[in-house]
């Protein structure tokens, strides 16, 4: 290996057609726009979130943090082997874990697991404020991208069933994973967390940037799950959306059971 | 009773007679007289059926056929089995202006637009379920107690055949509605079929008309669905009915039951009355569910579109055993040979799934190969008098449930909070190594409860009295069996291992070498009957003879 690397080393010009720093540049050309796109990003949305990140709350943010998240996160949010460093996850990231009770985590597993959350609003925006404060990271959306009265039900159902349905279910139902892993139920999410949860890309989540999805359209899943959440299924009881497996279940215990008890009724010998 | 005998004695020979009877006799005659129907409701009317709950499962299954037939037309009317492009424009919001397929769009309207529309479906899908489940439920009902012996081997394969027809139904009507669930149900299929060798490819594009999924699929199954399998499930179901009348019914042994009688209710009034009050009863269940419960909410799966999969994705119960294998076949089974790729995973489990569904079927032959037994029988074993049957069946039993387990696979792993992997490796276990455990399980429970059968009749009931005799030794009082209880305990078929025989040119051929085996296998252990002398002797020095008075003096002469 060594000798063939020296030999292209030496004769740059003749093996290869790029320069050895076009991909440096690249690279750099890369980070600079989306640097300069987040930035955009940040000072766009920074608007909703003048309060959240004066001094006074990132100052009470870091206090928080040391005292409840620096264990696994490190003292300046650097991470550790217990905890990944949060530096540049945004605030968007911090106000879905925090809010939805799965940080600060009970244990370690597979993975974090929703729980009562465990800190007031004033303190998740204080905690979200500090991490925000670290380096850019996703915001923590605006209220008219959550306003799922203004969204179209059935683009953000097919975008639902296209890119979430095979870990979710169709219905939100929740799903398995690898390993213990597993897609949680959106039931009963609200909708700034679950426009959090694709920008942030919680657990084993993907990142559903707004290239992938548009703003628009994730207000329009957001506006489908609340569908489906406000409407009760037309067919009756839903049977937890599960699909057959439920369903089988269902007729072989109680349609069968019910069956079975009405032949013995029917069979029995009167007294 | 006179004014019959009267009619009887005039004969027909006046037409004044008829006044006796008034309307329903005059009416009876009528069509008597042009149809001769009295021979048959003579003979089917007085036709016994003896009375147990496990007896009326074939009805629940007949039942609710009926309903899958009467539900089964009113969609028809509305469904539209074309699988051109529309846009919905029905009234489920979170799919208006979605294009999809007539198929689709009409099953839509189906559940929103027509009235009843969507009871009707769901009366339809559930019924459906319970169809397959009492089928299932019956033929265990039939397996564990024999009742495929020897005059009904054939009734049993009708039986199955039928079995896998309502198989065919479920998964053909699944199909239809052309929703995300039913099409990735048929990718399944389509996968299976490509998997097979050589044949495979060609096979696929012959079933959909070219490249998956095409525009021909629902046309085919709905032909298939409303027209093919139904007229020869109801041709099988006549045949099947037919060979219950000819063979009578099977009834479980008890005092004064034998072979050559049937102890129970005529058809006519009796059992007529129970039997079509029942139908209500199971339409009535039926419906009941289907307005309570959601079943296929079609309207979350939405079109049919190649690329999503919902997580969840299963097929109805009845297809699960075979999605389950499939789930079970560790990763990588595939080889290159010549350039060819062979999906050892698919063709693994179709030639497991289907010698197991073809041994299910030809089990009465194999069986009455083992044991010989050329005799009739239609009084029915229970299931701890055929201790290797038995250990057979709750053998297969823990196969199929595996499988079958393994298709809900994922939401077990979500619900109980485990790894994917676990439940799999579990099961893969269970598959393996469940049947061979719950053979001897069962083999051993069956002959323990034999060895209390014979405790019982011999010594009968302990009655927890203690009884000193005039030499001084105590004993406990047994409680004798009853003799209808007796007849229970002591009537059943003992079976020996054959001997092996040379034919005719005095040669043992390696048939009669395995048969022989076989035969050992099955009858090996086994408790024998209690016989009479048996009986005697354990009455003759036992104190279960004891009556109350020899007892008293037995006591007074303490």
């Amino acid at each position: 290996m060594t000798t063939i690397k020296k030999t292209r080393a030496h004769r740059p010009s003749k093996t290869g057609r790029r320069h050895p720093l076009a991909s440096v540049a690249l690279i750099a050309i890369g980070l600079l726009f989306t640097g300069g796109a987040y930035a955009a990003f940040s000072t766009s949305t920074a608007v909703a979130t003048t309060d959240a990140s004066s001094q006074q709350t990132i100052a009470e943010g870091e206090k928080l943090f040391a005292a409840n998240c620096a264990t696994c996160h490190g003292l300046s949010a650097q991470g550790s082997t217990e905890g990944p460093s949060l530096i540049g996850v945004g605030a968007a990231s911090v106000d879905f874990q925090v809010g939805t009770g799965r940080m600060p985590m009970q244990m370690q597993g597979p993975q974090a697991q929703k729980k009562p959350v465990q800190f007031t609003s004033e303190q998740i925006a204080a905690l979200a404020a500090y991490v925000a404060s670290l380096a850019p990271g996703p915001a923590i959306p605006a209220a008219e991208l959550l306003d799922a009265a203004a969204g179209d039900a059935a683009n953000g159902a097919e975008l639902f069933r296209i890119n979430c349905a095979m870990c979710h279910n169709v219905a939100g139902a929740g799903g398995a994973l690898t390993e213990g892993k597993f897609a949680p139920a959106i039931e009963n999410v609200s909708a700034q967390h679950i426009y959090e949860a694709m920008i942030t890309g919680p657990q084993n989540m993907p990142v559903f940037n707004d290239m992938n999805i548009t703003p628009e359209d994730k207000r329009d899943i957001i506006t489908y799950l609340k569908y489906v959440e406000d409407n009760p299924s037309p067919g009756g009881l839903a049977l937890g959306s599960l699909g057959p497996v439920a369903e089988g279940l269902f007729i072989w215990i109680f349609g069968l059971g019910a069956i079975v008890a009405l032949t013995v009724w029917i069979t029995a010998k009167s007294n | 009773m006179t004014t019959v005998n009267t009619r009887e004695s005039a004969g027909d020979q006046t037409v004044g007679a008829k006044k006796t009877g008034g309307f329903t006799a005059t009416a009876a005659n009528y069509i008597d007289e042009r149809t001769s129907i009295s021979g048959a409701v003579k003979e089917l009317g007085r036709k016994i059926f003896p009375d147990h709950w496990s007896f009326l499962l074939g009805e629940v299954a007949l039942y609710s056929f009926v309903i899958i037939l009467l539900s089964g037309s009113f969609l028809t009317f509305f469904f539209q089995a074309s699988m051109a492009e529309v846009v919905y424009d029905g009234s489920y919001a979170p799919l208006k202006g979605i294009p999809m397929s007539v198929a689709m769009s009409s099953t839509m309207d189906i559940s929103f637009d027509i009235r009843g529309g969507l009871l009707m479906r769901q009366v339809h899908h559930w019924a459906a379920l319970l169809f397959v489940a009492a089928i299932g439920l019956h033929m265990l009902r039939i397996y564990f107690t024999g009742a495929f012996r020897k005059p009904r081997e054939l009734n049993w394969v009708i039986g199955f055949i039928l079995f896998i027809l309502a198989m065919a139904e479920g998964f053909t009507g699944y199909s239809l509605p052309d929703d995300l669930l039913s099409g990735n149900g048929l990718r399944i299929i389509d996968g299976l079929v490509k998997g097979i060798p050589v044949i495979g490819t060609w096979t696929s594009f012959l079933l959909f008309g070219g490249e998956f999924p095409g525009t021909d699929i629902v046309g085919r199954l709905y032909s298939l669905h409303i027209l093919l399998l139904p007229a020869i499930i109801v041709a099988l179901i006549a045949m099947h009915l037919l060979f219950v009348v000819v063979h009578k019914h099977t009834q479980y042994p008890a005092a004064g039951h034998t072979n050559q009688n049937v102890v129970g209710y005529p058809v006519l009034p009796v059992y007529a009355a129970k039997a079509g009050g029942f139908f209500f009863i199971v339409f009535g269940v039926v419906m009941l569910i289907a307005s309570l419960f959601t079943i296929n909410p079609i309207w979350n799966y939405g079109p049919y579109d190649p690329s999503p999969v919902s997580a969840g994705t299963q097929p109805d119960w009845y297809i699960g055993f075979a999605d389950g294998a499939m789930r079970l076949i560790p990763p990588g089974w595939e080889v290159v040979w010549l350039n060819h790729t062979y999906s050892l995973n698919i063709v693994v489990v179709l030639a497991v799934v289907g010698l197991f569904i073809v041994t299910v079927m030809v089990y009465p032959f194999i069986e009455a190969w083992i044991t010989g037994d050329k005799r009739e029988h239609h009084v029915l074993d229970r299931p701890r008098n055929a201790p290797t049957r038995t250990a057979i069946g709750a053998a297969g039993v823990t196969f199929y449930a595996s499988l079958w387990a393994a298709a809900s696979s994922d939401i077990m792993a979500t619900h109980f909070h485990l790894t994917m992997e676990g439940v799999i490796h579990t099961l893969q276990a269970t598959t393996l190594l469940g049947p061979i455990l719950a053979f001897f399980i069962a083999k051993r429970v069956c002959l323990a409860l034999q060895k209390k059968d014979r405790e019982i009749v011999l010594h009968g009931y302990e009655s927890g009295r203690i009884v000193r005799l005039p030499g001084g030794e105590f004993v406990e009082v047994h409680q004798p069996v009853d003799e209808y209880e007796r007849w229970k305990l002591v009537s059943y078929s003992d079976f020996k291992p054959l001997m092996l025989r040379p034919n005719a040119q005095g040669k043992i051929g390696p048939a009669e070498k395995v048969r022989a085996g076989l035969s050992r296998w099955f009858f090996e252990d086994r408790i024998t009957p209690v016989t009479q002398t048996e009986l005697n002797r354990a009455h003759g020095d036992h104190p279960s003879a004891i009556t109350d008075q020899e007892h008293q003096s037995a006591i007074t002469d303490k």
